[in-house]
């Protein structure tokens, strides 16, 4: 696989267990005191649709679900929130993994938004369904951040699977 | 796994179609909801999970409390000082009352048992630590560092030095969530201190209170203090809640709007005393029974008043 469609450098497998400690340190990224600072943003649905995107063959819908599940118990929200808004986003970003890759990163930050923006407005519909109180506009900032965020995200969490620039002719991959 | 010769490797194998895996998801989130929300009858789920959840949880607090804990060392020797003076101040200003307060309690005590009026109870408690917020923007809850293993079960009120904080709403094996009472209409049954008028004070989400069901013409001021009425076999009598800060009375509605700010620090960190369940209300009179909800808590102060008025 490429880092785009584009690109022309070929990447190495993935590794389960980057993939898994990813998941991990997003899901203690989020549980900083620092979440509740305005317009953080939900770090576990960035990484959650970075892999989504990228491998959706090892990160589907059952890890969204149980990602969800273990969100919704950390936040003290209703059980099943989380897990309803990271499933849907699990499915959109594999549907759309096809498409997204053949843009340059800017144009990928920009496409992403709206799915985390949707992560979100879900869990807010659910909410104001059964009579929670509007949160502010302030509760939208975050998507917004994390599309921004795209861009470092991909860097850094392709950084394992990048080879050396000078490379052994007599063994091109 | 297979080796070349023994089989094909498994191409077109991909589990169930991803719009059937979604479906499925989707309806088992859903469900969960809806069962967590109307029949709250996932708590052991939500214990199980909140065992993997907490380790992890409480590693994520670590910095931010070893940031906090550093700036209170760090802030010397002067600011203490001063707090010191400034609590032996305050110890001295409150001491003649606190002096006479035992003696007070004694004869309360003692006029108590000459009128056989049912002796007030005392107030038990244990003291948590704030460990954190909950992360949900939508609700206003804090988690403290005591659980099952402390005995604490859900409904036991939770104060702080100044007034009722909230109440415990879900008790985990090692942490308890307090709602606090600035929850989205979350209620604690209160009275005017002034008047003596009983009344519930909800939450509105937003960190006031509100005072609801008073009519228009109900004699409420901006400044009075809302105390616990103890009519709710959950909330100790006396206990400060809020104070009245804004009144709307108008024509068109038939019930007053009365705002109140908390006068316990709800939004703050620190430490919470989660008081001990109460003991059980006397059961009540035959005669009052199916009555609404609005009566059945009456009885309880009735039969005092007519023993009260035989004692006499």
């Amino acid at each position: 696989m490429q880092p785009t469609f584009s690109s022309s450098r070929i990447l190495l497998p993935v590794r389960p267990w980057f993939i898994f400690l990813s998941l991990i340190v997003a899901l203690l990224l989020n549980l900083l005191p620092t979440a509740h600072w305005p317009g953080m943003p939900d770090w576990v649905a960035l990484v959650l649709c970075f892999w989504g995107v990228r491998e959706f063959r090892r990160v589907g819908m059952g890890w969204a679900f149980i990602l969800g599940l273990l969100m919704d118990v950390a936040d003290g929200s209703v059980l099943g929130q989380h897990c309803f808004a990271y499933v849907l986003l699990a499915f959109l970003s594999a549907s759309q993994s096809r498409r997204l890759l053949w843009f340059p990163l800017l144009q990928q930050a920009l496409q992403v938004l709206p799915l985390l923006l949707l992560t979100q407005l879900i869990q807010l519909l659910m909410r104001l369904a059964v009579g929670a109180e509007f949160p502010g506009w302030s509760y939208f900032i975050g998507p917004f951040v994390a599309s921004l965020l795209w861009i470092p995200a991909t860097f850094i969490l392709l950084l394992p699977q990048y080879q050396p620039v000078e490379q052994n002719p007599d063994r091109p991959i | 796994m297979a080796g070349i010769d023994h089989a094909p490797p498994p191409f077109f194998k991909q589990g169930p179609a991803p719009l059937a895996l979604l479906t499925f998801y989707i309806l088992i989130s859903l469900a969960i909801f809806v069962v967590d929300l109307r029949f709250r009858s996932l708590d052991l789920l939500r214990q199980s999970v909140a065992l993997v959840v907490d380790p992890v949880q409480r590693v994520a607090q670590t910095p931010g409390s070893l940031v906090d804990y550093a700036r209170n060392y760090l802030q010397g020797m002067r600011l203490l000082q001063s707090e010191n003076d400034e609590l032996r101040h305050a110890k001295l200003n409150t001491a003649p009352n606190l002096l006479r307060l035992e003696q007070l309690e004694a004869e309360n005590e003692r006029l108590r048992k000459l009128l056989v009026v049912k002796e007030r109870e005392q107030a038990k408690g244990q003291v948590a630590q704030i460990l954190y917020t909950a992360r949900d923007p939508f609700s206003r809850k804090v988690i403290v560092d005591k659980g099952q293993q402390s005995g604490i079960v859900a409904g036991q009120p939770a104060i702080d030095e100044a007034g009722v904080v909230g109440q415990v709403t879900r008790v985990f094996p090692f942490s308890t969530e307090i709602t606090l009472i600035t929850d989205k209409d979350q209620a604690v049954p209160v009275q005017i201190v002034r008047t003596g008028q009983r009344s519930v004070v909800f939450g509105l989400g937003n960190g006031q209170l509100e005072l609801r069901y008073m009519p228009a013409n109900a004699d409420v001021q901006v400044g009075d203090v809302l105390v616990t009425s103890g009519l709710d076999s959950v909330y100790l009598q006396g206990f400060p809640v809020a104070t009245v800060v804004n009144i709307e009375r108008e024509g068109a509605y038939s019930f007053a709007r009365i705002f109140a700010a908390p006068i316990a620090g709800v939004e703050n960190f620190g430490e919470v005393m989660i008081l001990d369940p109460r003991q059980p209300l006397p059961p009540p009179p035959p005669a009052a029974q199916g009555r609404g909800t609005d009566g059945s808590d009456k009885p309880g102060v009735r039969p005092k008043k007519k023993r009260a008025a035989k004692g006499n």
